[in-house]
């Protein structure tokens, strides 16, 4: 059965959040349906992650000035803007690879100034790039692999003897990592090296090896730049199942207007550093800053 | 208490006592650190220009004052060994544009650096082949470079200055201005600048890359050339010189890697620091200090400051 | 023909993630190791004292600088050095404990160079590439200077220099001037053997993986919680182990002696290019690099001199020495550009052949 929704199913589902159903294929694709009514928003109460009032400065460049948003658990939550914003320099920002000049980020009710990315990563923090940043010379397994270094615990002996402890752990995980090859279904390219993929693989394998890391949340930055159609909509599928199945909270940062608004919960709109709008997607779609700041005012 | 004493009191009563003898020794700091400045200013040029660390500008340094003392050995007059030395240099960098970068273009930095090291193999075996692997004198007085020396006196006491020395000074004063004015001022140094920047950018608005690597390479080979032959007059032309020729990387760590006049500073600093290190506090470990202060000194600092005296701080992007 | 992977079938993840998963390649794996000791029976004295033994030694090293540079991606120049610290730690160790054999000491010794590794590669924390190459080439002038103006290093022998004394394994002479060449040959041969199967569980493993990771993308690593620190150190620490143990079986199984000029930077960059040569990232490709780069003087010695001589050519050993450091430095760049990953890529390029023979692909 070949599984492919249209954008308009990705909002339905979006739109209901039913869980873990596979959805027909209904519709032809060049039909475009009627502006929809909003579905109720899904509520969230949790926060799982408040930025409060960050800057970040480079030397005399202001990245970010005084951005203060959350993240709450379960959520899908879109970051957008026009090109240097600063969506990126905000994801650095959460999981540590720069560290606001000023205000602060509150993880799981922690609060905290400066922490290093690996930091970050074993509190439960996982994310994609902007440019692919797989190891090239590893195969798709060695990738995802690689993911699970945190949960693998065998010390220096049992590697080098790679017997005991380290051989039970390393099938135990293998066993994991399958699974996730199996979700995204790249079993194929299982032995390939990663530097040989198609981009739209790679992309996927990327995702995989965040996923490895089981991650309480999950950051991912323009997961579908550089795709076409039926990768966005492969892509699309997979971040709603990851949000599904394992509810996972998901920050990402994407510029197809189409996908962040049937995709996301709430989104937040950033420009020149600073944040104009916050809202559902609805909300957002209509505010005039927002407007404004993609199309241009007249000055 | 005593260990103290001598490290940190007695070298200092001892440079006060003999002020002459300070001076004398920071007079060798400043000419062997014009020296390192001159092989880190080689680096810095094919640096900027190609992105490749060329760990064989130091060999070049010996390869060439060995072309220019090996043909007057076969006989050619001077001047025109000079000349052909000069030529050499111009086709060595015409062969490592074609043979090394060429091919090499777009690779990880990494690689580039470890395809210099073969060029530096190359280099000695090819150079000893030739001309012979023995040690061989500088042909000074030929190239009507000034000898003999000099006492001034000082401080009640008098330090001995080689003419040459002064010459080295000069000549690497006059070198570094004209490359700075080539550099800033003309087409080819403002094409060499938007290259430095983005190869593919140059690229793109019809600037040659394989001329501009051929310039700066031929530039900093005759960089070579000139810092050869003040070095060889203080010494031996021999492959030996290599050992030397890498102190430049500890100059070009303090300095930065683009930048010609930390380039000149950190040339500087360790040619003072380490004449001055192995005078006063050498004796303390048994000598020889010489040999590997430098690389503590740019030890340290990739520690504290790893973009050098003059870079810029690198702001990682993902 | 013979090597075909039809009909094994893997039916769980242990098998899948052997180490040689082919049954072929096991059974060749085994021929080989017994084919290198029955070496011990049928080699000539010339061929294990003057080729094998310091083949296997320099592979061993090898193996140690290309987990460094192959595996983690961090360039050093100062193996040289660090073989020098294990050989002369073993030295010291040795003759202060004489009642301990000395294949213990070997091993321990290599402890040493991984503790002075760790320290030398502090800076690789901060800095990378050519940064960090800079970084080495501190420790290898360094310690040269320790090797040669320390004399407590070298028990106070006039020489300056170590010597083996003699000392036995099983009571057959296995250091010092006593011993046979065929008796140092099978301990170099069973060390280097262990440790490599130990340096390949660990490439294959989550440290193996871990140090790939940041060699390929350091920024990602780090984000995937890969603590940067600990596993350059790591890195370090176990290919200084690597070379400590090679230097240490330099001067007791080989040399039988050496001078503190023997762990210069020439010993460290030809130990570079076997890495390079062999294939970054490859343990196989180590002992083709050491072969290739060890056996080519020996191999230009007998043949040149040969091949120039009714031309009317003599060919010296000045010469010969001239023209090894061209061709080296030529093959350096040849392999850069031609097959940046070595002669391992050509041996699995082969394989893969064998693999599908008769059919293109």
């Amino acid at each position: 059965m070949s599984v492919n929704p249209t954008s308009a199913e990705i909002a339905e589902k979006a739109a209901t959040k039913t869980v873990s159903e596979t959805v027909e294929p209904q519709g032809a694709r060049a039909f475009e349906p009627p502006a929809q009514e909003p579905a109720p928003p899904r509520l969230f109460e949790e926060v799982l992650l408040a930025v409060d009032n960050v800057s970040l400065r480079f030397g005399g460049v202001t990245a970010l000035a005084e951005v203060s948003f959350d993240i709450r658990k379960g959520e899908i939550r879109a970051i957008i803007g026009p090109n240097g914003a600063g969506k990126t320099s905000m994801l650095n920002c959460i999981n540590g690879f720069y560290h606001p000049s000023e205000g602060k980020i509150t993880f799981r009710g922690e609060a905290r100034r400066k922490m290093r990315p690996y930091e970050a990563a074993s509190g439960g923090i996982a994310r994609t790039f902007q440019n692919v940043a797989l190891f090239k010379g590893m195969s798709t397994l060695d990738n995802i692999m690689a993911g699970r270094s945190l949960k693998m615990k065998a010390n220096l002996f049992w590697q080098m003897l790679r017997f005991g402890p380290a051989m039970r752990e390393e099938v135990e995980h293998r066993r994991v990592v399958e699974d996730i090859i199996d979700f995204l279904q790249i079993q194929a390219i299982r032995k390939t090296p990663v530097g040989k993929l198609p981009y739209g693989l790679q992309k996927r394998v990327e995702l995989g090896r965040a996923l490895a890391m089981e991650p309480d949340l999950l950051l991912l930055d323009e997961p579908m730049a550089g795709m076409n159609l039926e990768e966005k909509e492969d892509m699309s599928r997979f971040i709603l199942d990851v949000n599904n199945h394992f509810g996972t909270t998901i920050a990402l940062i994407e510029h197809d207007m189409g996908v962040v608004m049937d995709l996301s919960d709430r989104v937040v709109v950033l420009d020149y550093g600073r944040k104009i709008a916050d809202g559902t997607p609805h909300e957002v779609k209509r505010d005039q800053k927002v407007i404004d700041a993609y199309l241009g005012v007249p000055h | 208490m005593n260990l103290l004493h001598q490290i940190f009191v007695e070298p200092f009563l001892f440079m006060g006592e003999a002020p002459d003898l300070l001076l004398q020794v920071l007079w060798e700091g400043f000419v062997s650190g014009i020296l390192y400045a001159l092989i880190a200013l080689g680096f810095v040029l094919i640096f900027k220009a190609s992105g490749v660390f060329n760990f064989a500008q130091g060999i070049m340094v010996v390869f060439a004052a060995l072309t220019l003392v090996g043909f007057y050995a076969m006989g050619v007059p001077a001047i025109l060994s000079l000349a052909l030395a000069i030529g050499v240099m111009f086709l060595l960098a015409v062969t490592v544009e074609r043979v090394v970068l060429r091919p090499l273009v777009n690779q990880p930095d990494i690689i580039l650096f470890m395809a210099t090291f073969g060029i530096t193999y190359f280099l000695i075996g090819f150079g000893e082949l030739i001309f012979g692997g023995e040690p061989k004198q500088m042909i000074t007085s030929q190239l009507m470079l000034p000898e003999g020396r000099t006492n001034l006196e000082i401080a009640g006491g008098f330090v001995t200055i080689q003419h040459i020395d002064i010459a080295a000074a000069a000549i690497a004063v006059v070198m570094i201005a004209t490359l700075g004015i080539f550099f800033s001022k003309t087409r080819i140094g403002r094409a060499l600048r938007a290259v430095a920047d983005s190869h593919k950018a140059a690229l793109s608005v019809g600037i040659s890359l394989n001329q501009i690597w051929v310039t700066v390479w031929f530039a900093a080979g005759i960089v070579a050339l000139v810092t050869g032959i003040m070095w060889g007059a203080r010494s031996d032309v021999s492959f030996a010189l290599q050992i030397i020729a890498f102190k430049a990387l500890p100059v070009l760590i303090l300095g930065g890697f683009t930048s010609i006049p930390g380039a000149i500073v950190g040339g500087l600093i360790i040619g003072f620091g380490e004449k001055i290190a192995e005078f006063y506090w050498g004796p303390l470990v048994g000598g020889g200090i010489e040999s590997w202060f430098a690389y503590i000194i740019a030890l340290i600092f990739l520690v504290f400051r790893p973009q050098g005296l003059f870079g810029e701080k690198i702001i990682e992007r993902i | 023909m013979i090597y075909r992977e039809a009909g094994q079938f893997k039916s769980n993840y242990a098998a899948d993630m052997a180490v040689f998963p082919l049954r072929q390649d096991r059974i060749g794996i085994f021929v080989i190791i017994l084919l290198a000791y029955s070496m011990a029976y049928f080699g000539s004295t010339f061929m294990l004292q003057a080729v094998l033994i310091p083949f296997l030694i320099f592979a061993l090293a090898a193996i140690g600088l290309n987990m460094l540079v192959g595996y983690t991606g961090l360039l050093s120049l100062g193996t040289g050095a660090f073989m020098g610290v294990g050989a002369y730690a073993c030295y010291k160790l040795m003759t202060i404990f004489p009642g301990v054999n000395v294949i213990v000491w070997i091993f321990v010794s290599g402890f040493f160079a991984a503790g002075i590794g760790v320290i030398f590669g502090l800076p690789s924390l901060r800095i990378k590439g050519f940064y960090l190459a800079v970084a080495t080439l501190a420790a290898q002038f360094f310690l040269q200077w320790t090797f040669n103006r320390v004399p407590w290093l070298y028990n106070y022998n006039v020489s300056g220099a170590i010597e083996a004394p003699r000392r036995t394994l099983f009571d057959v002479h296995i250091v010092g001037a006593a011993a046979t060449p065929q008796a140092r040959y099978i301990v170099v041969l069973t060390i280097v053997i262990l440790l490599t199967w130990i340096a390949s569980n660990i490439v294959h493993g989550r440290i193996g993986r871990q140090w790939m990771a940041i060699r390929d993308m350091d920024i990602a690593a780090e984000l995937m919680g890969i603590r940067p620190f600990k596993a350059k150190l790591m890195a370090f620490a176990v290919s200084s182990y690597y070379c400590g143990v090679a230097g240490a079986m330099m001067v007791f199984l080989w040399y039988g002696g050496a001078e503190y000029n023997v762990f210069n930077i020439e010993q460290s960059f030809l130990i570079l290019f076997m890495v390079i040569i062999g294939g970054l990232g490859s343990l196989i490709g180590s002992f083709f690099g050491a072969a290739l780069i060890f056996m080519l003087p020996i191999a230009m010695g007998a043949f040149l001199p040969a091949i120039f001589a009714p031309l009317g050519i003599r060919v010296g050993a000045e010469t010969i020495e001239h023209l090894r450091f061209m061709i080296l430095g030529a093959m350096i760049i040849f392999f850069l550009i031609v097959e940046p990953h070595g002669l391992a890529r050509l041996w699995q390029i082969v394989k893969q052949k064998l693999r599908v023979w008769p059919f293109p692909y």
